[in-house]
């Protein structure tokens, strides 16, 4: 049995690309764009505006959380009865962008996030670790 | 992304099948009449959730005279455990997907 820690509780994705931090927001946050490279959606650069991501496998319920127009992107993604936060951040270099995801799902730090009975996720997995923690 | 372990998801999204869930845990075999005390809702309603943690392989069941007692199977877990090995293989895909975009923008 694997153990949980809480590294292993969020996705980390870092890119360079040699393009502006401009382009690359278009490409966070026009819906045509999104379509090419993640899912069909019906985004919108709005806070609190609720969307749709469609796979072919299933559809990802999502809602825009915070904007900081080429800089950051935050929105929260649910699939499979699982609440996770995911966040992008875009820092000008000087050959271009670093482009950063990060998909949380369990921090007590996102709690804020999660509303009424999702905030018990954290707390289920803390307590989880002990019991995991006594089977190893 | 999709696969067996939505169902497993499914299940534990609800905060009293996992309170149910986490007590089997901690505290070891319990009969449903004793997890009934402690739920805070009706012993049907125990019932249909500790049905429902079966059908997910998150409990077993045993049949003892007229108690039926239900044990956790933690290691049923794995695939929650897997989740980030998991989003990591897609986050990766859709990087590659935006890269490719990118370029095709710059034309």
């Amino acid at each position: 049995m694997t153990e949980i820690s809480t590294d292993t509780r969020s996705v980390i994705m870092e890119r360079e690309f040699p393009h502006p931090p401009e382009r690359i927001w278009r490409a966070l946050t026009q819906p045509q764009l999104i379509q090419e490279w993640l899912m069909k959606n019906d985004f919108q650069l709005l806070i609190g505006h609720p969307f749709e991501l469609r796979g072919d496998w299933g559809s990802v319920a999502c809602k825009v959380l915070e904007i900081d127009p080429n800089r950051t992107l935050v929105y929260s993604w649910e699939a499979n009865g699982l609440e996770s936060v995911v966040t992008w951040t875009l820092v000008p270099l000087a050959t271009g962008t670093s482009l950063r995801m990060e998909q949380s799902g369990f921090h007590a730090d996102h709690e804020q996030f999660y509303q009424g009975a999702k905030a018990g996720w954290p707390r289920f997995f803390a307590s989880l670790e002990q019991v995991l923690g006594r089977l190893n | 992304m999709a696969g067996p372990h939505d169902m497993l998801f499914a299940t534990l999204a609800d905060p009293t099948r996992r309170g149910i869930f986490e007590r089997l845990c901690h505290e070891g075999e319990q009969t449903v009449h004793a997890l009934t005390a402690q739920a805070g809702v009706s012993q049907p309603a125990v019932s249909k959730h500790l049905g429902i943690l079966k059908q997910a392989g998150l409990v077993l069941d045993r049949r003892d005279g007229r108690e039926t007692h239900y044990r956790a199977r933690p290691d049923a877990l794995a695939p929650l455990i897997d989740w980030t090995g998991k989003m990591t293989g897609f986050w990766r895909s859709r990087f590659d997907e935006l890269e490719d975009l990118l370029k095709r923008m710059d034309q």
